[in-house]
């Protein structure tokens, strides 16, 4: 359950002041699909952060599950990050040097959980996400929608309630976009909460809910 | 995160630029090197000293007229100082926990042994020499233990005086003309050596009296004591002076322990070893440089990775203690291949120098691995503080 009150977030470039957001609120229930929409620069990005507690708004409230997240010290919010969040980025973000194996294990290992409780629970994602015989690849040894997925496998193996993906397909070709849609659409169905910002107009249609950002504001909500 | 998972993933960092990570390595390693070379040079020559002072045993006391104040040696120039005489020997002997005397005279003079001739060092001695110095008989025996005053005219050769005077000729038995006087050859002595310039193979050692009588002097230059090795040092040396004392009416002579005097030269070479060091510690800072820039170098390029970290939910603090981490271990790798160089070229030294051989204090060397390991966290604090400060949503801008 997510609840947004007046979110203000503004950002000092030079001597100018940027309105990245402008009074947002919205709220969302367990289990939604949202597409964020909009054209680049209307403030999509910043509004995901502030969903992901990767930034602070400068006024307004934000309630995660019946939490004032807002509020709270950076250590729990990285906790909250750690345990209810999970995040898929344009550009992947894998860590090169590591294997696909071990960049899906990151979250456990960061979380302390011992090497064999690990190992089978990446195994079991790797295989749910087609990935079975390329474990012991790194990132570079992969395609771009093999990366994506593995980027997905990451975001949900702590188990997430709330997953935000920040054009997730920004950086795919046709099929590899359609075929990582449809993993996240997948993982919705199992009551995760989806928060999909995207720009191309017919992935936006297949979230049941579209929000239009236009200059910081939320223009359109259905 | 479990420890194990740390030092994988750090060490993983550390082995993805294999190159750079050699080189900073290798720049703690020389200086760790040094450190553990200059050190194990310096313990080498402490060693070497005290040994050159401690082969005459440690349990030494030694007595000479005049006090020795802060005003200089007083004493030996006023007439109202009394002399050490072969009684006050005598006496100091009677001592308990006093082993042995030696009552000593020294002077140069020519020896004599028919047509071959050399000036040597003559010591004026008790029989006790040889046991107190620990000085070991060559060839018949040492100065028998006649009474003080009506020793006969022996004399015992350094091993030096009797090649030059002998040759390869039997010297036992010979008589010899020492500053005129005859005396007859009845030992003659193994090579002990150097000892601060002194050549005690040099020299030939005759009875006191004998000596005294041939420098035409009333009294003895030094009197040595050998204590039970049981007894400290300092409670023999305050028993023999209040004796002393009793029998001079006042302190007119200076007592000196061995046991002070290496303690005082050990602080000596101790700071000697210290400093130099130091002086390798040096170069361990040019090394704690190359981890602070690599550091520095290796934040900016992962600063996507740190992005993730965050928003994985890794806290700042651990975003620290990671890179902190990477650039301890980077230091403490270059640290032990430090240790290697230094042990091995410590070993090299020995080898090239066997007169000076090198010591390596294993308690150097730890502290010397301490000290990479503590330079790399130092190194490492800047450039891990500004990993740990980045903004995630600018660090994940970053890629
Ligand atoms: N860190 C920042 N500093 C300055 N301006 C920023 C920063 N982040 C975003 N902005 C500005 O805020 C506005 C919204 O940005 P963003 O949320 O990234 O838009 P979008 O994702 O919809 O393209 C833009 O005008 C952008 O230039
Ligand atoms: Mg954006």
């Amino acid at each position: 359950m997510i609840n947004l009150q007046h979110i203000e977030r503004v950002f000092q470039v030079g001597d100018e002041e940027v309105h990245a957001l402008r009074d947002v609120s919205m709220t969302a229930t367990g289990g939604e699909y949202i597409a964020i929409m909009g054209p680049s620069g209307s403030g999509k990005s910043s509004l995901l952060n502030i969903l992901g507690l990767l930034d602070r708004p400068d006024s307004g409230s934000y309630e995660l599950d019946g939490t004032r997240v807002s509020e709270l010290d950076e250590k729990e919010q990285a906790r909250i990050r750690r345990h209810k969040i999970g995040f898929v980025f344009q550009f992947f973000h894998l860590v090169p040097r590591l294997t696909a194996f071990v960049n899906i294990a990151l979250p456990l290992m960061l979380s302390g959980m011992k090497q064999a409780e690990r190992q089978e629970r990446v195994t079991t994602a790797l295989a749910a996400f087609g990935l079975a015989n390329r474990a012991q690849h790194r990132p570079d040894q992969l395609s771009g929608g093999q990366r994506q997925r593995v980027a997905i496998a990451r975001a949900t193996i702590m188990q997430p309630t709330v997953i935000l993906a920040d054009e997730p397909t920004g950086n795919l070709d046709r099929n590899a976009g359609i075929e990582v849609v449809e993993i996240l659409e997948e993982l919705n169905r199992q009551e995760i909460t989806l928060i999909i910002v995207t720009h191309d107009p017919e992935l936006g249609k297949r979230a049941r809910r579209q929000i239009l950002m236009v200059d910081g504001r939320i223009e359109d909500d259905r | 995160m479990q420890i194990q998972d740390f030092f994988r993933y750090t060490f993983n960092g550390i082995r993805a630029q294999r190159l750079r990570s050699f080189l900073t390595a290798l720049g703690i390693a020389v200086g760790i090197g040094a450190v553990v070379l200059l050190t194990s040079l310096g313990e080498g020559l402490h060693h070497f000293v005290l040994g050159e002072f401690t082969q005459f045993g440690t349990n030494l006391i030694a007595i000479n007229p005049g006090k020795i104040t802060t005003h200089g040696v007083s004493g030996a120039l006023l007439s109202n100082v009394r002399p050490l005489t072969l009684e006050d020997s005598a006496s100091l002997k009677q001592l308990p926990q006093i082993l042995d005397v030696v009552s000593v005279v020294q002077g140069n003079g020519a020896i004599e042994a028919g047509t071959h001739q050399r000036r040597a060092t003559i010591y004026g001695v008790d029989a006790s020499a040889a046991r107190v110095w620990k000085f070991g008989v060559a060839a018949g025996r040492f100065l028998p233990d006649d009474p003080p005053r009506s020793a006969r005219s022996f004399v015992v050769l350094g091993s030096k005086v009797r090649k030059e005077l002998f040759g390869n000729n039997q010297a036992l038995g010979e008589r010899i003309r020492i500053g005129g006087e005859l005396f007859r050859v009845i030992g003659s002595m193994k090579s002990k050596g150097q000892m601060l310039g002194f050549d005690l193979d040099d020299a030939v050692y005759i009875p006191a009296a004998k000596a005294m009588a041939l420098f035409n002097r009333e009294s003895l230059m030094e009197i040595d004591l050998l204590h039970s090795a049981g007894s400290s040092s300092s409670a023999v040396a305050e028993k023999v002076k209040k004796a002393l004392q009793a029998r001079h009416g006042k302190e007119d002579f200076t007592i000196t322990t061995q046991e002070k005097m290496l303690e005082i030269l050990g602080g000596v070479l101790n700071t000697l070893t210290i400093a130099v060091g130091a002086l390798g510690g040096i170069s361990l800072l040019v090394g704690g440089v190359g981890i602070l820039t690599i550091m520095s170098i290796t934040v900016n390029e992962r600063t996507g990775e740190i992005g993730l970290l965050r928003a994985m939910g890794v806290e700042r603090n651990q975003i620290l203690v990671l890179f902190l981490g990477e650039a301890v271990i980077l230091a403490a790798i270059g640290g032990l291949a430090g240790l290697v160089i230094g042990v091995c070229g410590s070993w090299l030294f020995s080898l090239i120098v066997p007169a000076l051989p090198a010591h390596i204090s294993w308690v150097y060397v730890a502290s010397a691995e301490l000290l990479a390991a503590f330079v790399g966290l130092l190194a490492g604090v800047l450039p891990a503080r500004r990993a740990a400060g980045l903004h995630p949503v600018e660090a994940l801008r970053a890629e």
